[in-house]
C-alpha cells in the first residue's frame, strides 16, 4: 500500500502551492511608519523581521487571524516576518488585545526584554484603543496606553491579508526600499 | 427528605421568581440553601455555571434524571454564602471568582486564595460595593510538593507561541510532572462589568467576543437569553441559519485544533494541511456571510444575514473540498505510527473526575462522559436534525483527536440537512420592550456555554453572567498532565485547548 504521506506529497509536487500572492504595502501603515527609526536599522536587519506575539488581553480572535496568516495560503515567512519565542530574538513586538490591568505589566516586562532596534506594532480594534472592551475597571485602553506604538494594524480581528499589508509596510520601512 | 426527589420537587421549598424564562428560577433562604448544598452530596444534578449580584448568588443547574433545568438563587446575608465547592468541585473557581468581584465570601472553603483580582486593579470586589485599592499586585501562594530532587517550572503569562496568557506552575522530578497548578485571570476584561446598562445589541457585540473562536455560539446563547428573558422567539429560518454558522465553527475550530496538536507533536504537515482547509472554511464565511470567523452575525431576535443559492453552491463546493482533504488527513494521522506513539496514552483524564466536574465538549466525550447540550435541553433547529455524539473512554490526546474528527464529519452532514431543510421566511423578529430573565445554553465546539441575562423595559441589559465551558477543563489538565513528561505538555494543553479569554471574562 502506498503510505497516505506519499500521496499528499506528491499532490502538492503536481498541484502547486496553496500559496496567494502577496497583497501591496498598507498605505496607512506607511505613512504612520515615518519616523527617524528607519535609517537605524536599515542594513542592519536587511529585509528580515522577527516577531514576538503578545496577547495583552484579546478575546483571542486577533490570534486566530494570526495563525492564518502563517498558514500556506498567506504564508508570512516567504517575506522573511517569522514569529520567535523570545523577547530577546524579536525586532518587533506584536501586540493584541485591550491592554488589561492583570497584563500590563508582563508586556512591559516584554518590551523591557526586546533589544533595540525595535518596533512595536498594535494588532487589532482592541489594541488600537480598548475597543468593545474600553472603559473597563479591568483595562488599561489600547496599546498605547501603556507603550509607544509604531504602527497600527485595525480591524476586529484584521484579516490575514491586512495583517500581511501592514507587515509588509513595516518591512518596506525598515528595509529602507 | 430522602429517596429519589427530583429537582423541582426539592426546589419546591423556595420561592420561584417570576418573570424568568424558560426555565424557572428559585429563590432560597439560608437553611433552605444549606438543606440544597447537603442534598448535592446524593443528588444527580449537574452545576452548569454559578454567578453573582452585588447581594444574591445564582447556580445554574441541572438534574440529569428529569432533564429539569433550575437557576437556584440565594441571597447572601452579610455578605457571606455557604459555598458549593465542596459538593461541586468545578464551583470552586467560580466562587473565587465571585469574591473577587462582588466581595461575596463562600464559607467552608480551603482555598481562600483570590482568583480573578491579580491586586492590579483600582478597585477592590468592582461589582460589588467597589472600595478603592492600591496595595500593589497579590503575591499568589502557589501550592508545593515536597520531596527528594523536586524543582519547580514557572511558565508565562507570556508564553513562546501565537498563544493567549495564563501562568503555569510545574512541580517536576527530572522529566516527570508531580504537579501542575493553573493561575488564570489575566486577560481579565471585565465583561460582566462592561454590559451591564448598555442596550442589547451593544452588549450581544461584547458577549460575542468572551472567547472570539466561539463567537457564533456565544451570539446564539446571548440572543436566546434574550429571547426568553422577552419571550420572543426567532423565525425558523433564523434558527437553521444560525445552527449553520454554529456548525461552520466547529469545522473551523476542529480543523485547526487538530492540526496544532500533531504540531506540538513535530509533525508539521498536519497543520499546514489542516490549515489550508480552515482556510477554506473561513474563505466560505468571508463570501456567504461576511466575516471570516462570523462576529456579529447572530443577533437577538434572529440573524444579521441571509442565505442565497450563490451562497448555498459555495457552501456546497467548499463541503465537499474540505471533506476529502479532511479525510485524507485524517488517514495521514491514523498510518503514523511515530506520531499515534505521542498521541496514545498521553494525557489520560479519567472518567470520574470528567464527571465530577461536569466537563463537556470533546473533554469530556473523550472521557465517557456523553453530554451535549444540541441533545439535552435541546433547542430548534437540532430537534428535527438528525445526528449523533461520538463518544470514547480512553481520555488520552489520540482520543480527544478522534472525537474533534467524528464532529466534523457529524458537523458536515447536519450542514447538508440544514441546506436541504432551510424554510422560506424571515430572518428576524421585532424584540419587544419588556422586563425579564432569561437563559440560553448552547453547544459551542468546545463544549455548553450558558449565558443568563436580566433585561430592563428600557430595552438594556441589567445583569448578564457568560460561562464559558472552560471553566470546567481548566482544572482537569492539572490532572491530565500528572505523571506526563514536561515536553508533553504542550500536546496536552492543545489537545484540551481551553479559552483563557472565556474563562477570564
Ligand atoms: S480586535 Fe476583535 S478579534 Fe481582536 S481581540 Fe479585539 S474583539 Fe477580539
Amino acid at each position: 500500500m502506498i503510505p497516505p504521506i506519499s500521496h499528499l506529497f506528491a499532490r502538492h509536487l503536481l498541484k502547486g502551492p496553496h500559496t496567494t500572492p502577496a497583497p501591496a504595502p498598507s498605505e496607512d501603515g506607511l505613512a504612520e511608519l515615518a519616523d527617524e527609526f528607519a535609517t537605524q536599522a536599515r542594513g542592519r536587519l536587511g529585509r528580515s523581521l522577527a516577531i514576538r506575539e503578545v496577547d495583552a488581553g484579546s478575546c483571542n480572535g486577533c490570534e486566530l487571524e494570526l495563525h492564518a496568516a502563517n498558514n500556506p495560503v498567506y504564508d508570512l515567512e516567504r517575506f522573511g516576518i517569522k514569529f520567535v519565542a523570545s523577547p530577546r530574538h524579536a525586532d518587533v513586538l506584536l501586540v493584541t488585545g485591550p491592554v488589561s490591568l492583570n497584563m500590563a505589566e508582563a508586556l512591559r516586562r516584554t518590551w523591557e526584554a526586546t533589544p533595540a532596534p525595535k518596533w512595536l506594532v498594535a494588532l487589532g480594534d482592541c489594541a488600537f484603543d480598548g475597543g468593545c472592551f474600553a472603559g473597563s475597571y479591568a483595562v488599561a485602553g489600547g496599546v498605547s496606553a501603556v507603550l509607544p506604538v509604531d504602527l497600527h494594524i485595525k480591524g476586529c480581528p484584521p484579516t490575514p491579508k491586512d495583517i500581511l499589508a501592514g507587515l509588509l509596510a513595516l518591512l518596506q520601512h525598515v528595509g529602507g526600499k | 427528605m430522602l429517596g429519589n426527589v427530583t429537582l423541582f420537587e426539592f426546589l419546591s421549598i423556595g420561592r420561584e421568581v417570576a418573570g424568568h424564562r424558560p426555565w424557572p428560577r428559585f429563590q432560597l433562604d439560608l437553611p433552605c440553601w444549606r438543606a440544597f448544598e447537603d442534598r448535592l452530596s446524593a443528588a444527580d444534578w449537574v452545576l452548569l455555571t454559578e454567578w453573582a449580584e452585588p447581594n444574591e448568588v445564582h447556580a445554574l443547574f441541572r438534574d440529569d434524571q428529569t432533564g429539569d433545568i433550575a437557576v437556584v438563587s440565594h441571597p447572601c446575608v452579610n455578605h457571606r454564602f455557604v459555598g458549593l465547592g465542596k459538593r461541586r468541585p468545578g464551583a470552586i473557581r467560580l466562587e473565587r471568582a465571585i469574591h473577587d468581584l462582588y466581595g461575596l465570601a463562600p464559607q467552608g472553603m480551603a482555598d481562600q486564595r483570590a482568583w480573578l483580582d491579580h491586586g492590579r486593579w483600582a478597585v477592590k470586589h468592582p461589582l460589588g460595593s467597589p472600595r478603592t485599592y492600591d496595595g500593589g499586585p497579590h503575591a499568589y501562594r502557589f501550592r508545593t510538593a515536597i520531596g527528594d530532587g523536586l524543582h519547580q517550572i514557572p511558565v508565562g503569562p507570556v508564553h513562546a507561541g501565537i498563544i493567549e496568557p495564563g501562568h503555569f506552575r510545574f512541580h517536576a522530578q527530572g522529566e516527570t510532572v508531580v504537579r501542575l497548578e493553573e493561575r488564570l485571570g489575566y486577560t481579565h476584561k471585565g465583561i460582566e462589568g462592561l454590559v451591564q446598562g448598555k442596550p442589547i445589541d451593544v452588549a450581544a457585540r461584547i458577549v460575542a467576543r468572551t472567547s472570539g473562536d466561539s463567537t457564533v455560539a456565544y451570539g446564539i446563547a446571548f440572543a436566546r437569553a434574550v429571547e426568553a428573558a422577552l419571550g420572543v422567539e426567532a423565525p425558523p429560518r433564523a434558527h437553521y441559519l444560525r445552527a449553520l454558522m454554529g456548525e461552520l465553527e466547529r469545522i473551523a475550530n476542529h480543523l485547526g485544533d487538530i492540526g496544532a496538536i500533531c504540531n506540538d507533536a513535530a509533525f508539521a504537515i498536519m497543520l499546514s494541511h489542516l490549515g489550508v482547509l480552515r482556510e477554506k472554511i473561513l474563505r466560505a464565511n468571508m463570501a456567504c456571510f461576511g466575516h471570516r470567523l462570523i462576529m456579529d452575525r447572530v443577533v437577538p431576535g434572529g440573524v444579521a444575514c441571509d442565505l442565497t443559492d450563490e451562497h448555498r453552491t459555495i457552501l456546497r463546493k467548499t463541503l465537499y473540498e474540505v471533506g476529502k482533504g479532511f479525510r485524507r488527513a485524517m488517514a495521514l494521522y491514523e498510518e503514523t505510527p511515530s506520531l499515534l506513539d505521542r498521541t496514545t496514552g498521553t494525557g489520560v483524564v479519567a472518567g470520574s473526575l470528567v464527571h465530577r466536574f461536569g466537563a463537556g465538549g470533546f473533554v469530556g466525550r473523550a472521557s465517557s462522559r456523553a453530554h451535549d447540550a444540541r441533545k439535552v435541553p435541546g433547542y430548534p433547529p437540532y430537534d428535527d436534525l438528525d445526528f449523533e455524539i461520538p463518544v470514547r473512554a480512553e481520555g488520552d490526546v489520540h482520543s480527544r483527536i478522534l472525537i474533534r474528527a467524528a464532529e466534523v464529519h457529524e458537523s458536515m452532514k447536519l450542514i447538508e440537512q440544514i441546506m436541504m431543510r432551510l424554510p422560506q421566511g424571515p430572518v428576524t423578529a421585532p424584540l419587544p420592550m419588556r422586563a425579564g430573565e432569561g437563559v440560553g445554553i448552547v453547544e459551542g465546539f468546545r463544549g455548553e456555554i450558558a449565558v443568563w441575562v436580566r433585561v430592563s423595559e428600557a430595552g438594556k441589559v441589567v445583569r448578564c453572567h457568560p460561562h464559558d465551558p472552560s471553566w470546567f477543563q481548566w482544572p482537569l489538565l492539572e490532572a491530565a498532565i500528572e505523571g506526563n513528561i514536561v515536553a508533553d505538555f504542550p500536546l496536552c494543553n492543545k489537545s484540551f485547548n481551553c479559552s483563557y479569554s472565556g474563562h477570564d471574562l
